[in-house]
């Protein structure tokens, strides 16, 4: 329970009148969840930031505690299972006990239980007359195709059979999507999804009812900081307005409008606001353009930032490898290996240090952005030939104006490779920024994956590209400032 | 001026320069000469502090020379090699006037201290404003020369400066260099391994063999009085022209050369 302890010193104190911060998951259902938590914010006149598409429960959980974050939507389920797993706690109200100790508060659930269901064909479960899973029973002649992920958890397939007692001997393992499809050509009559999936509208199936209550229920929440209740109270009575209103039906529309039919997430939201609570939400559309811009000057700042620290430290380190043997072996070393840690893992590795958001994005494109301009200056360095430097020596300039005077400039071509390439990378891996939280190019990247829309991943992809091709230019267009010309083509 | 004593350096376990005890005197051209191998250009490179000696003593105008002061002695030192050791990245102007600029000099200063050497040392001053790449081998060497004087020091050390040249050039660069160290009246020490170089530039001849001396003189007196076999060996060991086609009239006259 190590996590309960756990705390960033500098996310403690932020001030009352700054914009409170909505957290949200990778997945649509959560997107629009946080959507509307962040338009009832702003209709309450507060200012409201939203952190969307972050990159795993955990994070968002963590986030939560250090104030990082205000509130996001949770299930009750993965409280459970995943948050407090190991602690016994048997329903909502014990659940609540348990966050309250963490500083935590939780709003009655939404009105939805988002949790594995088993569906037919609506029209192959009328024909055969077919509401729930008990009523498999006496069809052990139906083919079953199951999620991997399904076949293998304790509480899927190998649970469900023992509990239902379901004698079908028919039952496949398969990619969830093709499974979808599988059933849609009459392939397959039985498969698992979940229970507010866009899909199940779309492809007119039948979720068949759990009458022995055998799947865990996964009832959205909101989860809130105690502070939040003590400092806005009226907020949380605005979120509390939606306990109970939002059903399976509502909220599988709400997710087939985003995913199939692409209207954004904002708007589904306020439509659902103003039709639920009557709120006439006012919002401002998202165009193409203000993303770009906002994604620009996100992504900017994350590689300008992180590449100019880089910069700094970096050619210190490889003058003093070049000096000192010794060090030189450390310190290539050292850069060397973190170049190996997986870009992703380096991400997730500052968060506990730095929180989410641009700070632990910009430690790690630093770390990252080290070991090309590192090695470079190093090499630079070394390969001056022996001659030119004994000269420097020779004719009598000390160690400090050699460098300054001879040798810096001779590495010049050297180091300013180093940091293109490091540029290069930067560009590129500041993409995953977005998981943590510190938006810029990769947001659109992470959504259009999330939707499965070509035109959003582009929207990230290509300027990413295109700012890389730029820095690469722009010290292109350096090196030929400051380099002499007897040293441009050598 | 210059004083070596009991000088002893090692290279990976063999030694290069053995016990070298030598005075070199001042306002004279003095020759190291010999053979590949035979120590004498570690023994510039000890005077200069790019090398240690394993044991004995460098005296400079009466100092000892260390770790601790060769840095201060240095602008009073001048020291050309092989290739010149131009700084590639700078005009040749700027190569030359690195040290002063170093030191504060004021440009007036500057500019006619470069005007004087390269009237000294024949190289026309818009050449200046080239750098090393663009400049030819005997160009460079001139430079490299300048560089040398440009602080006016008491002791030039070159070292090899004009093997590299083709021997037109070097033919040429002899004559200036016999020219310029008689104007200057500066204390010269030149590593050659050429028996012509050393007899025309030398007023005194050091002819050394793995690391130690073997005769001290004039050309003459190396030539009149071998101190031993080797001497007449390495003097002799040098190909007059017109002997060489004479003895092998079916080659082409590359092959002389």
């Amino acid at each position: 329970m190590g996590f309960l302890f756990y705390s960033a010193p500098h996310a403690q104190d932020r001030p009352q009148d700054e914009a409170l911060v909505v957290g949200a998951k990778k997945f649509t259902e959560s997107v629009i969840l946080g959507e509307m938590a962040v338009q009832l914010i702003r209709r309450s006149g507060v200012a409201a930031k939203y952190q969307r598409e972050l990159g795993g429960t955990r994070l968002l959980w963590k986030a939560l505690l250090t104030g990082e974050i205000d509130l996001y939507p949770e299930y009750s389920g993965t409280l459970i299972h995943e948050i407090f797993a190991g602690l016994p706690i048997a329903d909502l109200a014990q659940l609540d006990v348990v966050l309250a100790n963490a500083g935590v508060h939780m709003t009655q659930q939404l009105g939805f239980n988002n949790t594995y269901i088993l569906g037919m064909r609506k029209t192959h479960a009328a024909d055969l007359g077919i509401n729930k899973i008990s009523d498999l029973i006496a069809h052990p002649e139906l083919r079953l195709g199951f999620s991997n992920e399904f076949m293998q958890r304790g509480d899927g397939w190998p649970g469900l059979r023992g509990r239902y007692r379901l004698p079908h001997k028919n039952v496949r393992g398969l990619d969830h999507d093709l499974a979808y499809r599988g059933l849609a050509s009459g392939a397959l009559d039985v498969i698992d999804l979940y229970s507010t999936d866009a899909e199940i509208d779309y492809y007119r199936l039948r979720p068949l009812e759990d009458d022995l209550g055998h799947f865990p229920a996964y009832y959205a929440v909101y989860l809130y900081r105690a502070e939040l209740a003590a400092h806005h109270p009226d907020i949380v009575a605005k979120l509390k307005q939606l306990e109970g209103r939002i059903d399976n039906a509502a909220m599988r529309g709400m997710n087939a409008r985003v995913k199939i039919e692409r209207q954004p997430e904002a708007a589904v939201a306020a439509a659902f606001l103003q039709e639920a609570l009557a709120l006439d939400a006012q919002i401002k559309p998202d165009t193409t353009f203000t993303r770009f811009i906002r994604n620009s000057r996100e992504h900017l700042a994350l590689v300008l930032l992180s590449l100019s620290a880089a910069i700094l430290v970096a050619i210190p380190l490889g003058i003093l490898s070049a000096k000192r043997q010794g060090a030189g072996r450390l310190i290539l070393a050292i850069t060397g290996v973190l170049q190996t840690i997986p870009s992703l893992a380096l991400f997730v590795f500052m968060i506990p240090l730095l929180g989410i958001g641009a700070p632990p994005a910009i430690a790690a494109l630093f770390l990252y952005s080290l070991l090309p301009i590192v090695r470079n200056t190093y090499s630079g360095l070394h390969d001056i030939p022996a001659a030119i430097r004994e000269s420097a020596i020779a004719i009598g300039l000390p160690a400090g104006a050699r460098l300054l005077k001879v040798e810096l400039p001779l590495a010049t071509r050297s180091i300013l490779a180093g940091i293109k390439t490091s540029a290069v990378i930067n560009v590129g891996t500041a993409t995953l920024g977005a998981l943590i939280g510190a938006g810029g190019y990769g947001q659109p990247i992470l959504t259009g994956i999330r939707l499965d829309d070509m035109g959003l991943i582009l929207e990230g992809a290509i300027p990413a590209a295109v700012l890389a091709l730029l820095v690469q230019g722009m010290f292109d267009l350096i090196e030929r400032f400051i380099l002499p010309r007897s040293l441009r083509y050598c | 001026m210059l004083r070596l004593k009991n000088v002893t350096r090692h290279f990976a376990g063999r030694p290069a320069v053995r016990d070298f005890t030598q005075e070199i005197n001042a306002a004279s051209t003095t020759v190291l000469l010999g053979p590949s191998g035979c120590g004498k250009s570690t023994i510039l490179r000890l005077i200069i502090g790019l090398l240690e000696a394993d044991s004995g003593e460098i005296y400079f105008q009466d100092s000892l020379i260390s770790q601790a002061n060769v840095a201060d002695l240095r602008p009073r030192i001048g020291y050309v090699i092989q290739d010149g050791g131009l700084f590639p990245h700078l005009s040749a102007k700027s190569n030359v006037s690195l040290m002063a600029r170093h030191l504060n000099w004021d440009t007036d200063r500057i500019n006619a201290r470069l005007e004087g050497l390269s009237r000294l040392v024949h190289l026309p001053l818009d050449l200046l404003d080239r750098f090393p790449s663009e400049l030819s081998g005997g160009q460079r060497q001139r430079v490299s020369l300048m560089r040398a004087l440009m602080l006016d020091p008491d002791l030039l050390l070159l070292d090899e400066p004009l093997a590299a040249l083709d021997p037109m050039i070097r033919y040429e660069l002899q004559q200036d260099l016999k020219g310029i160290f008689k104007e200057m009246h500066k204390t010269v020490v030149l590593v050659t391994h050429d028996i012509a170089e050393a007899a025309y530039l030398g007023d005194d001849i050091l002819l050394m063999r793995a690391g130690r001396l073997v005769q001290r003189g004039s050309m003459q007196a190396l030539l009149e009085a071998p101190a031993e076999p080797f001497v007449e060996q390495f003097i002799r060991a040098q190909r007059d022209p017109a002997k060489a086609i004479a003895k092998a009239p079916a080659k082409g006259m590359g092959e002389s050369l």
